[in-house]
């Protein structure tokens, strides 16, 4: 079963290339989630205990607004990689996640794999890596957003 | 391959003597864009262009201003512009009505070099109001839909309430001729599209180089990292095209106001090979 996880795992985006000796060491802190339309991954303020990779549908990372409908900032879909609040101190979400669509992902148990990190540190340069250039791609976009291009004149 | 007569840029008899044209039709798009159908006011008469081509819209006592056009002509003899309400005289022409008058100039400028993406992918990224100059180009795109492989738009709007053409997009996407992607910048409520920037429409695409060809229409920032991020996806630098709109006055290339470095934007553009202009559209000053 790990095999076959391994396996998959090799095949999503962000990890296309990941050194073979870790991909094993992954599937060990991972499994199979799915999340029917309308259901949150997570929300704002809870523990931050796993990330995911997604393989099918569409996810909003919502920020919730007292008294109106909550804010969408930003959409991920199949391919995509979702949280990096396990990485880093609190260890808290800072956004809700919900599934526009039906969702399926990989989970993987963060604090299981911040462990496997502090024990080899090869393995954390390797995932951060990853994250990070999901951090800066976001980042990117996050500031091109700001700039309200389409409200601008040409 | 296309006759080279596709791409050719038409001419008016008259540059600088405006005719005169009425409303047939004034339709909002959303709350500051309109979309102005327009006849000849002495009776139907043709009207040829090629898409990416633009006239000079004029108001006496208000002014004048360049506008794509923005659709092929839906019955012959009709020109249909859809324009932002932003300036004085954008906001004038947003009061016009069926009957009224106005004058017009054109059409000017070149076209987007559609021949070129035959026997290929043609991949259409546009931001905001920047869909208007290239739906005339997806509209011919779609009449000759053979002569393509993929047709792919990539389309950012500002909020869902500012997505222009949107039953059009909606039939395009029915019709499984153009592989549409629709993505905003920002929502709430029940939007169960996409939201990030446009270029993330791109993510997960990869294209075969000499094989792609890019027709890019948005604010110049957008631009820019549309076109770096279709180099990343495979799309050759000389096979990306992009739309530039600075300062268009008279549009035949005397007063010198869209001056870009040795050109004129209204006479040699709007439409731009991409590395033509990415020296110069980095330069701060210019």
């Amino acid at each position: 079963m790990e095999r076959k996880l391994e396996a998959l795992l090799e095949d999503h985006p962000f990890l296309i290339n990941f050194p073979k000796r870790y991909l094993s060491l992954m599937a060990g802190c991972a499994k199979n989630v799915r999340f029917a339309t309308g259901r949150f991954l997570h929300r704002e303020g809870e523990p931050s205990d796993a990330f995911f990779l997604l393989r099918r549908g569409r996810v909003a990372i919502e920020i919730h607004v007292p008294n109106r409908s909550p804010l969408t900032v930003q959409t991920l879909e199949a391919g995509d990689m979702l949280g990096w609040s396990w990485l880093t101190p609190p260890h808290r979400w800072r956004f809700d996640a919900r599934a526009v669509e039906d969702v399926t992902a990989f989970a993987l148990d963060g604090a299981c794999l911040r462990g496997k990190c502090e024990a080899d540190h090869e393995l954390g340069y390797q995932l951060s890596k990853r994250v990070l250039a999901c951090v800066a791609q976001r980042l990117d976009a996050t500031r091109l957003q700001l700039l309200d291009l389409y409200g601008l004149q040409p | 391959m296309a006759s080279s007569l596709d791409s050719r840029a038409f001419v008016p008899a008259q540059p600088m003597l405006p005719r005169p044209f009425r409303v047939l039709e004034n339709r909002k798009e959303n709350h500051d864009t309109f979309s102005l159908r327009l006849g000849c006011a002495d009776g139907p008469k043709p009207f040829d262009f090629s898409p990416g081509q633009f006239n000079m819209l004029y108001l006496p006592g208000v002014g004048e201003a360049a506008i794509s056009i923005s659709a092929l002509a839906p019955r012959p003899g009709c020109v249909l512009h859809t324009v932002r309400a932003v300036g004085a005289l954008t906001k004038a022409l947003k009061t016009l009505k069926a009957g009224d008058a106005l004058g017009l100039r054109g059409p000017f400028g070149n076209g987007w070099p559609l021949e070129e993406a035959e026997d290929g992918d043609a991949v259409f990224v546009a931001g905001g109001i920047g869909l208007a100059p290239l739906r005339p180009a997806l509209q011919r795109v779609l009449e000759r839909r053979r002569r393509y492989k993929r047709v792919i738009l990539l389309y950012g709007a500002r909020s869902p309430a500012e997505i222009i053409y949107s039953r059009e997009l909606r039939r395009w996407r029915q019709s499984g001729a153009v592989e549409a992607h629709v993505t905003v910048d920002r929502c709430a409520g029940d939007w169960k599209g996409r939201v990030g920037v446009v270029t993330n429409l791109l993510e997960g695409m990869y294209f075969q180089s000499g094989k792609s060809t890019a027709f890019v229409c948005g604010h110049e920032i957008m631009m820019r990292f549309s076109a770096a991020e279709l180099e990343r996806r495979g799309v050759a630098a000389e096979r990306i095209h992009v739309c530039l709109e600075r300062n268009m006055k008279c549009a035949v290339g005397f007063c010198g106001h869209c001056q870009f470095g040795p050109e004129f934007i209204c006479r040699d553009g709007p439409v731009f090979h991409y590395p033509r202009v990415r020296g110069r559209l980095a330069v701060r000053a210019l």
